[in-house]
């Protein structure tokens, strides 16, 4: 069995953050009634504490109820039944990232781990196959496997192989924040290659899965620091399963392993699984929505 | 005993009602010997009576075609299905197992998934499946069944064995035609229904209501259950309007009901009403647009939340389409003994999932005795033949499986079993396959003792689906146990009242049935006029005269009802009014046309079909038919007996709407429709007919009278002095005339009355203000004054109360829909950010 190692981006420890997040709606028309789904409290986990967080709803909400979802994420569920003709929604949390290991990951060859995937001897294995196989906006496909094959050769380790593949879309891939849409499907991104980060998530997991690792989408924000895009805004990166290893994460879209800089808010198969913020309303006419995300350290 | 009417099986296939032997099997020899003593004379007449109830009835299905829905008649072949009452128990107890399994396989993948961590079913399977919807995890099924109905496809293999085709478990259609087949077939066919012992279905709405009402959370008394429709372009739109209207509840669209605090409401005449159970015939993702798929826009936001709550039950539960998989049933047997530790007790048509290694290479193997479908419920029910395709698109198809092939499984072809049905020559096998229902209830199952046969188009093809132009038929279980005779399925088919469920009737409902009453008006209306232009061609007619048949053509185009074509190579008023009538009459419904406005009072009655009784559909029907005729022989005596028809069977669809209702909310709005319109209708003519430069006086005075229908009410009166100010006075004043404008206000006010009131409780609502106003401005009119004509032949007086009582009534009209009418904007979606 080959083993590599792996450096992980490694920063100042124990930091911790502000992290303001303000989404608003402004309508043409009155809306009469309007109902939506958040995700955007930030998800405790052993490289991330998370306190005091808190959703401020303008106008106020009329009723608001909040659950862990399928994935683990706070979904919280809430609607407005004054007539309004604007909303605003901030999400407020302190957020201390912590070190987890030493950041050096042995893995096992693609190969040989695949073969231990398909016995699914594990839990963890078996649970694995939930991102193993295509979701909606992650498909498997034969373009994404041919794309891949020079970066998960069998012979190579998981993370070195999963790794080759994130520096592979940083490199062939243009960021382009006008080339896509939200529902701008991934198979036209691996042609245009252009598009943000959740198109290079998205192209990265069907990669990811067409070889038959399992890949999830994982949602949040940045750390601001020179040189790194997609601050101020959400954010959206990859994290890989490797039997034995365990979940690690990778940013397509600044080919970087994440650690101390990115803020994980919640996770899921693809966006559908993890939209930050979705509704309906019942009138309103035309809409549109100004996103702000404000990091800065406590300390 | 011989096959009846020269009836031959096709060999190779088993034969339902003829045994081996070539005899006549036992448990259809009642029904063959009625066959029989029918002959094909008389198979025929009862198959055209079948035919008429069925239109009758508006029972219909509805087939897209490209990006249209087209409207079908329910195809039902008369000759039942028999099956053998012991054969029949042992599938009844089959079927309950079954129901029971997949309810226990739902809960459990919804719960701890124990199943896919045993072992028992791939992870794949689950995690790939569309359906596995994930809001729905640890969901609370009401009455703690994610299936409150079962249904299932048999098909009968040639060694005479049951075998399931497949399983229904999201919204499983077919219960209500099946009733509603039984209904027909024991109208047409009640000696022969009696002869044969067959087990009623009598109980069987009974026992669905009680095991809905037990369904419902909270364990409310009486619980208010809703019927959730698509709308009435949904492909079994009849179903579930029948349903809803046979037990009882209220059947709405997703805009009827909304969402507050979690708890669900219907919007409703009288305010929101809390919703205690939904009986849904949407697929489950389409049922919540803030929960599931974003692109949908039907369902109710925030349902899921509410179910989430416990505050409102779905049935089924939402996601129980996760069962409806054929590729689980290459798993059952295995789940049968973990889940409920017993054989699984009717096996499925072979089925391999391609997903599992080992089954793809069967199947790529063995695609030309296969039937390949998709694994996951995709909304249509794709099928391919194996053997029919050609070589090159069976290459296409094996490379699509063995590059996607868990989506993918393959069925054994079974050579499906024959059962007779009537052609024009006699009777003819064709291929048989059977739905069978099953309904909660206690802790187990109940299956209901009949079924939904469809039978094939042809034995040429296997494809046995109403789509590829199969029929439907009546399954009658012999052998009839000690029954007591009840036939509660007919007694519920008498008309229904629209109100029953005052408090429930929908602010779209009352919308539509107000807009169904101003409709019904104005053809009414419409036809009157004409038929009061007509007479002026007669050669006899002493109102005859060119300037009076050139008043009539425009008094046709101020009315709207023809265009304005002076000036356009100007006709002589003969040849220019006759094309007018016939614009009028033509088939081409040009705008304000009767054509054109009787689709309006149809598209709008079709909106309202759960509340309306055969006999409306029966009117509309007729003045359609009668229009076409019209249309062929367009001689003058026959356009004016075209009229007159007309004018009494729209007089009749009132009376025959309104009577079958009880006075409620219902009723009260189809009527303040009514009376608006006829009220704005009187006001019309009268501006057109009498306002303008006179001339010839006397023939407007009497087309008026004849356009009303006030003919004899003022010759009783005046007797044959015409005068404009003693028709003002009947049409406009006279409260005891029941076509005067009064009269219709007096009524207009009583009815606002009895609404529910509007949200500023104690203060006059803006309705009964606007009322109380134009009544005092009739009864303050000083009648010679107000018919006066000022020097330049014209009566400004006149003419400004018509035009003040016209802003008032459209100002009513308004009020009303503000406050009573106004159902939810459709949803939208926020853009993502």
């Amino acid at each position: 069995m080959t083993q590599t190692q792996t450096q992980s981006q490694s920063s100042e420890t124990g930091s911790e953050y502000r992290v303001a997040h303000t989404t608003q709606y402004a309508y043409a028309e009155p809306v009469s009634l309007s109902m939506h789904q958040v995700r955007l409290s930030p998800r405790a986990s052993a490289s991330q504490h998370v306190r005091n967080t808190r959703l401020q709803i303008d106008p106020p909400a009329s009723a608001s109820s909040s659950r862990s979802d399928y994935y683990g994420n706070l979904a919280t569920t809430f609607s407005v039944a004054d007539a309004h003709r604007q909303l605003r929604v901030t999400a407020e949390s302190l957020v201390t990232k912590v070190d987890e290991n030493g950041g050096r990951l042995l893995s096992p060859r693609l190969s040989d781990a695949l073969d231990q995937l398909r016995r699914r001897e594990t839990p963890e294995d078996l649970a694995a196959v939930e991102y193993q196989v295509e979701s909606p906006l992650a498909p498997r496909g034969v373009a994404f496997a041919r794309f891949a094959d020079v970066a998960l050769v069998p012979d190579r380790s998981v993370m070195e192989g999963t790794e080759a593949l994130m520096t592979l879309i940083y490199r062939e891939f243009e960021y382009d924040p006008v080339a896509t849409t939200v529902s701008t499907p991934v198979a036209t991104v691996l042609e245009g290659r252009r598009g943000v980060c959740q198109d290079f998530a998205h192209l990265m997991i069907a990669c990811l899965r067409s070889h038959g690792v399992p890949a999830r989408y994982v949602s949040g924000y940045l750390v601001p620091r020179p040189g790194i895009v997609g601050a101020q805004a959400s954010h959206a990166w990859v994290s890989a399963y490797c039997p034995g290893v365990g979940w690690v994460d990778f940013d397509p879209t600044n080919n970087v392993m994440p650690s101390h800089g990115h803020i994980t808010l919640a996770w899921g198969r693809d966006f559908e699984d993890v939209s930050p913020f979705k509704g309906v309303t019942v009138g309103g006419g035309n809409h549109t929505v100004s996103v702000n995300v404000h990091i800065t350290p406590t300390a | 005993m011989k096959a009846p009417l020269a009836y031959t099986p096709l060999p190779g296939h088993y034969d339902e009602m003829i045994g081996p032997d070539g005899t006549v099997r036992p448990h259809w020899q009642a029904l063959a010997s009625s066959l029989a003593s029918f002959g094909r004379h008389e198979l025929n007449r009862r198959t055209q009576e079948a035919r008429r109830l069925i239109r009758d009835n508006g029972m219909t299905f509805h087939v897209h075609k490209g990006s249209g829905t087209q409207e079908r008649p329910w195809p039902l072949d008369l000759i039942p299905f028999v099956i053998d009452g012991e054969e029949w128990s042992r599938l009844e107890r089959a079927i309950a197992q079954r129901a029971m399994l997949l309810d226990s396989v739902l809960a459990d993948l919804y719960g701890d998934q124990h199943l896919i961590r045993e072992r028992t079913l791939p992870a794949e399977w689950l995690h790939a499946n569309p359906a596995f919807l994930r809001e729905c995890h640890g969901l609370p099924p009401s009455g703690g069944r994610w299936l409150n109905v079962y249904a299932a496809d048999l098909v009968r293999s040639p060694d005479g064995r049951w075998w399931v085709l497949g399983d229904r478990t999201e919204a499983p259609a077919g219960l209500g035609f099946a009733l509603e087949n039984r209904v027909v077939v024991n109208a047409v066919l009640p000696d022969v229904l009696l002869a044969s012992k067959v087990r009623r279905l009598a109980d069987a709405l009974e026992n669905r209501k009680q095991s809905l009402e037990s369904s419902a959370p909270g364990h409310r008394e009486n619980p208010r259950i809703v019927v959730m429709t698509p709308g009435p372009t949904a492909d079994n739109y009849f179903e579930h309007a029948f349903l809803a209207r046979h037990l009882g509840y209220t059947l709405v669209e997703g805009t009827d009901l909304t969402v507050r605090n979690d708890r669900v409401y219907i919007k409703t005449l009288g305010g929101l009403q809390p919703v205690d159970l939904v009986l849904r015939s949407h697929q489950s993702d389409a049922c919540d647009p803030l929960e599931f798929a974003s692109h949908s826009r039907t369902g109710v936001p925030g349902l899921v939340a509410a179910v989430r709550r416990g505050s409102v039950g779905v049935v089924n539960a939402l996601g129980s389409g996760l069962v409806d998989s054929p590729a689980l049933m290459a798993f059952l047997p295995a789940l049968c003994k973990q889940l409920l530790d017993e054989e699984l007790q009717l096996p499925s048509v072979a089925t391999w999932w391609c997903g599992a290694d080992g089954a793809r290479e069967h199947v790529l193997g063995h695609l030309d005795d296969l039937v390949i479908k998709p694994a996951y419920p995709t909304g249509r029910r794709e099928r391919t033949f194996g053997r029919r395709l050609p070589e090159s698109q069976r290459d296409r198809l094996a490379a699509r499986i063995a590059r996607q092939p868990h989506r993918y499984v393959a069925q054994e072809q079974v050579a499906l079993s024959t059962t007779p049905v009537r052609t024009a020559s006699g009777l003819a096998p064709r291929f048989f396959v059977m739905r069978v229902f099953a309904i909660a209830r206690g802790d187990g199952y109940e299956v209901l003792p009949g079924g939904l046969g469809r039978v094939s188009a042809s034995t040429d093809s296997l494809d046995v689906t109403l789509l590829a132009g199969g029929s439907s038929k009546d399954v009658w279980v012999s052998g009839q146990t000690e029954e007591p005779h009840r036939s509660l399925l007919a007694q519920n088919l008498a008309p229904i009242d629209v109100s029953r469920a005052t408090f429930d009737l929908p602010s779209r409902v009352a919308d539509n049935l107000y807009w169904l009453g101003r409709y019904a008006e104005r053809v009414e209306a419409a036809a009157r006029v004409l038929r009061a232009v007509v007479p002026l061609f007669s050669e006899e007619s002493a109102r005859r005269s060119t300037a009076a048949l050139a008043g009539a053509l425009s008094f046709l185009v101020d009315l709207e009802y023809v265009p304005d074509k002076t000036g356009a190579g100007a006709q002589p008023p003969e040849r220019a009014l006759e094309s007018a009538v016939a614009t009028m009459l033509d088939e081409s419904k040009e705008r304000g046309s009767i054509g054109w406005q009787l689709d309006h009072l149809r598209s709008t009655a079709w909106l309202l079909r759960d509340r309306l009784s055969a006999d409306s559909w029966r009117i509309i029907s007729r003045l359609e038919s009668d229009l076409r005729s019209t249309g062929k022989r367009r001689t003058r005596s026959g356009v004016r007996r075209t009229l007159d028809q007309m004018v009494m069977i729209l007089t009749s669809f009132a009376g025959t709407v309104s009577e079958g209702m009880t006075r409620g909310h219902g009723w009260r709005l189809l009527d303040v429709g009514r009376r608006i319109e006829r009220a704005l209708q009187v006001l019309q003519l009268l501006r057109h007919g009498l306002t303008g430069v006179l001339d010839d006086e006397r023939a407007r005075i009497e087309l008026l009278l004849d356009a009303t229908g006030s003919v004899m009410t003022y010759r009783s009166r005046y007797l044959t002095s015409l005068r404009v100010n003693l028709l003002v006075d009947l049409l406009l004043l006279d409260d005891a005339n029941p076509r005067s404008v009064a009269f219709q206000l007096d009524h207009l006010q009583r009815h606002v009355k009895e609404l529910p009131e509007t949200p500023a409780p104690g203060r006059r609502s803006p309705e009964s203000r606007l009322l109380t106003d134009a009544i005092a401005a009739i009864q303050l009119v000083d009648l010679d004054a107000l018919c006066a004509v000022d020097g330049d032949g014209r009566r400004p007086q006149l003419v400004a109360l018509l035009d003040r009582l016209q802003k008032d009534l459209v100002g009513l009209s308004d009020a009303l829909t503000r406050d009573y009418l106004t159902h939810a904007a459709p949803v939208r979606h926020l853009a993502s950010q």
